[in-house]
Order: structure tokens, then sequence, then C-alpha cells
């Protein structure tokens, strides 16, 4: 019999760039102890690290929970942050709406939601202005 | 199993089994198992941390003894450049090979000179097409079998090419060949003189499929008080060192990748802080870059824990040092192509290999299982990640358990909540007490 999926979850601190990015480096540690593929593992910790950098950006945090299955990976991203008002614009590369304090720190170059389209296979957007906005994401083995 | 040779050994007399090189080990290499500490030879990387950290010295670093450089017919010194920041007052670099000679050595071959070859040689590899950047170097030899346990995508952006040590060791044998045409291979002995007990390890398990050309691997420490007494300024040394600034400049941080001309780099040193721009390369959220050097010593070589000096002290003699040679004595040789050629026996053997050594179980599925486990017992645990129960933290605990090598009874933090709960039912006056109830 196949083992259940395993479900982690991490709470992405908002405001705090000192700690962005902790939690795909955990899941990270976490596929390799499990033995997937390094490019597996690379993809999955690029489009969360992205999201988590998001979410501290323009959310003031949010929740990370990940579920692994030997034959696929899902990332869901979910926060109660402003939402976003044009998916379709956010999703083209080079477009932000990230502040000028944010972009002196390297962020906010608009390759964020783009970067997490190509490192997935699936990639869903739920966003509701004022709401805040759920990214599911899923990795293919 | 394993078949990793280490230089950081533990001497168990002298070990009474505390937290503190358990807390500080950078791979969750180190246990407290029967009263002492046990390090795992297949995760320990010979950062050296335990070294500084132990307050009993049980922890040490093993090396070659100088004396072993008898052994051999033809002896050549292979001095790191971090050597000649040991010494207080030293205005020329000569005093310290000719040190050498008088100890013993039939010549001397920098390892400073070799730098340079290698600075030559990066920036004309950072030049070809197809090639994997940002390129890091291959010379601090923590990081890269750090790369090769935890970072398999970086694995194939690690410099092929040698360190300088080993560069040094190869035309240090040359040298010696030209020099006494009737010497055999064995008649040579190659002394690297380190600060650094990795390159110890290094030595004697080869290095990315290759052997070294090094034979004996000696503490600078050790070195250091042989040649104090041999150093006099009365007498003017032979004019040996042909070091210049960039050589010079590899015993600290920042001085190898300042060596490329180009500003497309980044420098590390500290292991901790290697370890969180490894993460951050991998995530891919790094600027574009062409070139990174890693120290896993803080400070880089100079701070090895053979070295005698204060790190920061023996970098601010090296720059007093460097400040009248020439950028570098070194140029590489104007070979054809000499925009991207590198010669051949400059490379390293294979390509470095990931080896996953934290992987749970061959099988996807029992993996998983184990780690479900893992984060159940995880969850009961007290995460103070106190250290008592011999593993470094609770989570880790919770992997010693299902892997075996641990009991979860053996977490003293829920021990004194059982006996708390046991003396409130059964209390000196048999009365039902508050668990919080101090008297």
């Amino acid at each position: 019999m196949a083992a259940d999926a395993l479900h982690f979850r991490f709470i992405v601190d908002g405001e705090n760039f000192t700690s962005a990015g902790e939690a795909s480096v955990e899941v990270k540690k976490k596929l390799r102890q499990l033995g997937f593929a390094p490019e597996v593992i690379r993809r999955v910790s690029i489009a969360m690290y992205e999201g988590e950098i998001n979410m501290v950006i323009h959310a003031g945090g949010g929740e990370a929970e990940i579920t692994v299955d030997p034959d696929r990976i899902v990332i869901v991203l979910e926060d109660h942050g402003p939402g976003i008002a044009d998916i379709e614009l956010a999703m083209q590369e080079g477009y932000s709406t990230a502040p000028d304090n944010i972009r002196s720190l390297g962020f906010g170059a608009g390759m964020g939601l783009p970067n997490m389209k190509r490192y997935t296979d699936e990639m869903k957007i739920e966003s509701e202005l004022g709401q805040g906005t759920k990214i599911t994401m899923v990795v293919n083995v | 199993m394993s078949t990793y040779k280490h230089s950081v050994t533990l001497d168990i007399d002298k070990c009474k089994g505390c937290t503190n090189c358990l807390k500080r080990c950078p791979t969750e290499a180190i246990r407290i198992r029967d009263g002492h500490a046990v390090i795992d030879a297949d995760r320990c990387i010979d950062c050296g941390e335990c070294i500084r950290v132990c307050p009993y010295k049980a922890k040490k670093a093993f090396s070659d003894k100088l004396e072993q450089i008898r052994d051999f017919k033809w002896k050549v010194a292979l001095p790191a450049p971090s050597l000649y920041g040991q010494f207080d007052n030293l205005d020329d670099i000569d005093y310290v090979l000719q040190g050498l000679l008088d100890y013993g050595f039939d010549d001397v071959y920098e390892v400073s000179r070799a730098a340079e070859m290698v600075s030559g040689y990066t920036r004309r590899y950072l030049r070809r097409e197809g090639v994997r950047k940002p390129v890091i170097s291959s010379a601090c030899p923590v990081v890269v079998r750090l790369i090769s346990l935890r970072f398999p995508f970086l694995c194939d952006n690690v410099m092929p090419l040698l360190p300088p040590m080993e560069i040094a060791g190869m035309l240090a044998r040359e040298q010696a060949r030209e020099m006494n045409p009737g010497l055999r291979d064995k008649d040579i002995g190659v002394c690297f003189i380190s600060p650094c007990p990795a390159k110890v390890s290094y030595v004697k398990n080869g290095f990315m499929g290759k052997k070294s050309y090094v034979d004996l691997v000696v503490s600078m420490n050790d070195v250091y008080f042989a040649l104090l007494p041999l150093m006099k300024k009365d007498k003017t040394p032979m004019p040996i060192s042909h070091s210049g600034m960039i050589g010079i400049s590899w015993a600290s941080a920042g001085g190898e990748a300042s060596a490329l001309f180009n500003d497309r780099y980044l420098a590390a040193d500290g292991i901790e802080n290697v370890i969180r721009v490894l993460d951050q390369i991998e995530n891919g959220n790094m600027p574009s870059l062409e070139f990174i050097e890693l120290n896993a010593c803080s400070a880089g070589c100079v701070g090895g824990t053979m070295a005698v000096e204060n790190p920061y002290i023996a970098k601010t003699r090296l720059q007093t040092l460097r400040r009248y040679l020439p950028v570098t004595q070194n140029w590489s040789y104007k070979e054809k192509n000499a925009d991207t050629f590198v010669p051949e026996e400059y490379f390293s053997g294979d390509r470095l290999k990931y080896q996953p050594i934290t992987l749970l179980d061959n099988d996807m599925d029992a993996a998983m299982r184990k780690m479900q486990a893992i984060e159940e017992i995880n969850e009961r645990l007290p995460h103070l990640d106190c250290g008592s129960c011999g593993s470094p933290t609770c989570h880790a605990f919770a992997e010693d358990i299902v892997n075996g090598e641990a009991n979860e009874n053996e977490c003293i933090v829920k021990m004194r909540e059982r006996i708390r709960k046991f003396l409130a039912k059964d209390g000196p006056a048999g009365k039902e007490r508050e668990p919080d109830d101090r008297t």
C-alpha cells in the first residue's frame, strides 16, 4: 500500500525579509530526505520562494501548505492581503506594483508570478480585491 | 558505512558530553551518546566549528607531523599564503621561506604562486561558452563537500579547476624532477603547510576523482613553532618569493574574487553565511553573477583552526606585506586561444557528484512513512531544542527515534513532566496537588 500524502504548513511572517524564504528552505530539506530528484526540488523551492516573497511584499504574510505525494507536489499559498486587481497584467513579465523601498532591496522586478508559472506544471490564482489571494501550484514528478 | 576520512576527531577522555559542539554543527553531524560526542563521518564536512566551540579542547584536527618529511629524499614545502600573516613585524616573505629551507626543506613552492595562475585561468574559464553561472570557487574544500551533500543543483556550478594547493603540488613535483632528473616520484615529498583541517581530509580522500599531488599536510601551528627560532633577522634571506598581491590576497575572504577584475562577484565567509548564500542561489534569487567565492571560515583561510594568529590581525599583516608587491608574478602563459585556454592538467577529474546522505530510505514510500512518523513525534516534543537528549534539535531527535538511534523517553523535559505528574498524584502527604504547586 502506498504511503499517505504528507502535509506541511508554514506561517509566512509579513514585513519580515530576514525570515522570508525559510519555509522554502525547510521544504527543500524535506524533499531531499524523501529522495526527490534535484530538478524537482529546485522547481518546488523556486516557485515556493517566489510565492513567499510575494506574500511578504504585498500581503503582510500568509500561509503556505504543501502536500507531498510521490508523483506530485502541491503548493497552496493563501493570504488575506489586498488581492490582485488584474491577474492577466500581474502575470506579465516586468509588471510590478512593489513600492520603491522594496525595489531598493532588489525585489519587485515583476518576475515573481511568471517564474512561479514557469517552474510549475499547473498554477491557479484565485483572488478577490480586499479579501486576499490563493495560489495553487502543482509540480508533477 | 562511511568511506570518507576526516581530520576532525574527538578525544573521548576530554569530552564531557556537553552540548556546545552539538548545537553548533552546521550539518547536524554530532550526537551525544554514552556521555560523549560522536561524529557522523558521512555528514561531517570538516568545517572545524566544533573545534572552535569546544571548551574542553576535546575536538582536534588531525594532521601529519612535520618530522615525517624526513622520510623523503627531496622535500618541498608548500606554504599557504596565510602562513605569512602569522608573524609579527615580518617585512619580507623571504624570511619565512628561508626559515623553511633552514629547517631542512630542499625547496619551497608558494601556494600563492599557484593561486595567481588559478586566478588567470579562472578569468579565462569564465569567458568560455556554455559555462553554468554563477561559477562557484572550488578552493574551499569544506564548501565543495557541503555542496556535494546538500546542494545537488549547484554541483555543476562548482569550478572544475583544481585548487591552488593541488596546482602548487603538481608544479612543485615538476620543478623537483627538473632540478634532479634522477628522482623517482616517490622520492619527492610535497608538504602543504595548512591553516585548514579540511585540506587534510581532502588530501587523504582525493578530490573529484583525482589523487592529490600533496603527500603530507602539516598544521600551520606546528610549523610556526618550528620556524620561530630559525627566522633570524640578522641574516639576509635568499630572494625566493614569487608572489604578488593577488596570491597573498587569496589568504583572506574576497581575495580570490577580487582577482577576477570583474565586479559581478559575491564573496561570503563563515559557514552559516555560506549556507544562506547557497540556499539563495538554489532558490534562483540571486542577481546575475559571474563568480561566487565562499569561505567556510570567517575572514577566509586566515581563520582556519590550525592557524595561530587571530584571523583579523593576520589579515591586516598581509595587507602590509603585499603593499609593495607587483599585482601578480605569475601571469598565465601566452598559449594559443589564450582567451579561453586552460591546460587540461589544471582540471579536476570528474564533475562533482551529489551524495544524498540525509535520505530517509531508498524507497520513497518507506521514506514518506518515516517522515510522517517523524512529524508526529516532533509534534509531541517540547521544541526547546535543549540538546539534553543528545540530538541537536527536537526535530533531529524525532528523526533519530524513527531511525532507531534514540528513544523518546530520553527527552528530559518530558521526563520532568512525568515526575511532576507522578508527584502530584502520589505526593508526600498522599493528597492531590496542582502540578505547578512547588513547595
